[in-house]
């Protein structure tokens, strides 16, 4: 792009607005490695697992981790009430947890995103019929959900995306409703209907990438939520279902030997709070740098 | 001039409230002829602006309606055309230039990619003739190195700029009748004036009939060949701009004309127009403005004057002028 004379309305490269977003805080490497870290732990688990998560040995029960006096290199983080790898278990356990949290995410902020961007566009009837919807399914417990489908259909990983995600979805409709709302006021929708633009041209075209900052950021914010949702599930029996390592369920095998092994129990609950602390620090940071309005999320 | 484009008979929008019934406009009647521009003043709810958004049909949702009139656009009645219908009439017949040069762009897409969607809209070009085109009509609005100015962000651009990419868009069709609302409001005076040049120009070249909303009279005796007044969703008083500014007949006029402050004029104060604006939930049953009329009689405040030809191509609704 060749500055040409007479070309003065265009502001110099660099001086837009870019300095003055996100000022004073940096890229959160430390979220981002930590987060890194686990995706890659979890596609690649088969490969860098120590061994077989599901591989039981009585004989090397409650092995401590290789600091304490009585571990071994061979169970880096101790083995459990049944001799399972820990490393392992927790290894896998990633996949879970970060599957969960990405498809009930993917699927909530989908439907949520549609639902508001079609309540906002049309508003009157429309808008409050959805809002009443979203109103009602928000006041819905997740928990509850997730374990009257525990008890009739059985648990499974399906049933648990799908339970998160029938609730989840409720969140994104509001917050991108009410940002459509501000929207519609804008000059450009006006002048796109102006133009002849129809309602699913503006929606798409006009609305959404409008919004898209806003998504990403409560995407981010609320993968760290699901994960914790998945694990409460998984604690109560009605999430994933055992043998699968899932971190839930693993603090759950070990809250009867915390005093004697305490590895056992606190090992994934480390896991859990690392991966969310991660998520939610990038999350703020994606707030902060993208869309500062977004103070109260 | 030619015949006319646009030919507005009677038209009635009404907006519905928790406080009545609002006669937003009220029968207003009025036409513009190809290559003709008609300004229409007023003060803020007079109805100018709900008398545009009614042309294009596009009142507020759910609050505003039109209820009555006929809006003919090249001798066909907008107000019977089904919604699809009205969504191939906006842009490739009927174009509008919105007042907020800094919102009327969409924030996250480049100039380029916001002035080729009209352009593919309407006349189905895609790749290298979209882009060509697109440039085409960057340079037809005056912008410096249009090609280059494909890639910039609105925020990137200057409000005159963002404005005249708006005004490209809307000829992109290039449509039958431009509806200009306060376009230059915001924009700095010597900007305002090049913007004025230019719309005249585009004018000229596409002999697009014009309609130009505005409060400031001055831009009406630049731009405008004839020019009506609003008040109280009325039309008091239309005609050609210069018969107007000359013998204007009716008092609300006068008075507008009378508030444009004059250098050499000794006066401690600016010359204002006492009274409030009318409230349009509970309209008097006679002239809307009485109130504040220095000439009023008591038939103004029983009966609405009808319209009176007072001259040439010159009307007004004051019983001042009418026939007893």
């Amino acid at each position: 792009m060749a500055a040409e004379p007479g070309g003065g309305t265009l502001a110099p490269p660099g001086a837009v607005a870019a300095p003055a977003r996100g000022r004073g805080r940096h890229v959160p490497w430390i979220p981002i490695g930590i987060i890194a870290l686990f995706v890659t732990a979890a596609a690649l688990a088969p490969l860098v697992s120590p061994g077989d998560p599901y591989a039981q040995s009585l004989r090397n029960r409650f092995k401590p981790p290789v600091w304490d006096q009585r571990g071994t290199w061979a169970h880096p983080l101790g083995t459990d009430r049944l001799g399972r790898d820990m490393l392992a278990r927790i290894l896998y356990g990633a996949r879970v947890s970060l599957a969960v949290g990405a498809l009930a995410v993917l699927l909530a902020s989908s439907v949520g995103a549609a639902v508001g961007l079609v309540a906002g566009y049309y508003g009157g009837r429309v808008d409050a019929a959805l809002m009443r919807i979203t109103d009602a399914t928000l006041s819905f417990p997740v928990i509850l959900l997730a374990l009257i489908l525990a008890v009739t259909v059985g648990p499974s990983f399906l049933n648990v995306v799908i339970a998160i995600s029938v609730i989840l979805w409720a969140r994104y409709a509001r917050v991108i409703r009410g940002e459509v709302l501000t929207l519609m006021q804008l000059d450009f929708i006006a002048q796109a209907r102006i133009a002849g633009a129809g309602a699913w041209r503006i929606i798409t075209r006009h609305l959404a990438p409008n919004t898209l900052n806003t998504l990403v950021v409560l995407i981010t914010l609320q993968v760290g939520y699901v994960i914790i949702v998945e694990a409460a599930l998984s604690f109560l029996g009605a999430g994933i279902p055992p043998p699968t390592p899932a971190w839930g369920s693993m603090i759950a095998e070990g809250r009867d030997f915390v005093t004697s092994a305490w590895w056992v129990s606190f090992l994934p609950g480390l896991a859990i709070m690392l991966v969310v602390l991660a998520f939610n620090l990038l999350g703020d940071w994606l707030r902060d740098t993208l869309d500062p309005k977004l103070r109260q999320l | 001039m030619g015949p006319a484009v646009v030919d507005v008979r009677d038209l009635q929008t009404h907006i519905v409230t928790r406080w009545g019934t609002l006669k937003a406009v009220d029968g207003v009647s009025f036409t513009v002829a190809e290559g003709e521009t008609l300004g229409i003043v007023g003060e803020s709810g007079s109805g100018k602006s709900m008398t545009c958004l009614s042309i294009v049909r596009l009142v507020p949702r759910g609050a505003a309606r039109i209820v009555g009139g006929q809006i003919l656009l090249d001798g066909e009645d907008l107000l019977t055309k089904s919604d699809t219908e009205m969504q191939q009439i906006r842009g490739r017949k009927v174009a509008m230039i919105l007042q907020d040069p800094m919102s009327s762009l969409n924030p996250v897409f480049s100039v380029g990619m916001q002035v080729r969607e009209p352009v593919a809209m309407y006349h189905r070009l895609r790749g290298r003739a979209l882009t060509e085109r697109a440039v085409e009509l960057l340079a037809s609005v005056r912008i410096p190195s249009p090609g280059a100015r494909l890639r910039a962000f609105p925020h990137q651009l200057s409000g005159g700029m963002r404005q005249r990419v708006v005004g490209a868009m809307a000829i992109a069709a290039p449509p039958r009748l431009l509806i200009a609302d306060e376009p230059t409001t915001s924009l700095d005076l010597t900007i305002q004036m090049q913007y004025l040049g230019l719309l005249k120009e585009l004018q000229e070249r596409h002999r697009l009939a014009m309609i130009f909303v505005t409060h400031d009279l001055g831009i009406v005796a630049r731009i405008c060949d004839r020019v009506a007044v609003m008040y109280g969703g009325r039309i008091v008083e239309i005609g050609p701009v210069r018969r107007i500014f000359k013998s204007p007949a009716h008092p609300y006029t006068r008075a507008l004309l009378d508030a444009i402050p004059r250098l050499g004029a000794r006066r401690d104060r600016l010359t204002t127009i006492e009274g409030q604006p009318p409230d349009l939930v509970a309209l008097p049953p006679g002239c809307a403005f009485t109130p504040r009329c220095p000439h009023a009689v008591e038939r103004c405040r029983r009966e609405a004057p009808a319209e009176s030809v007072v001259g040439p191509e010159h009307a007004t609704r004051c019983w001042l002028n009418g026939p007893a």
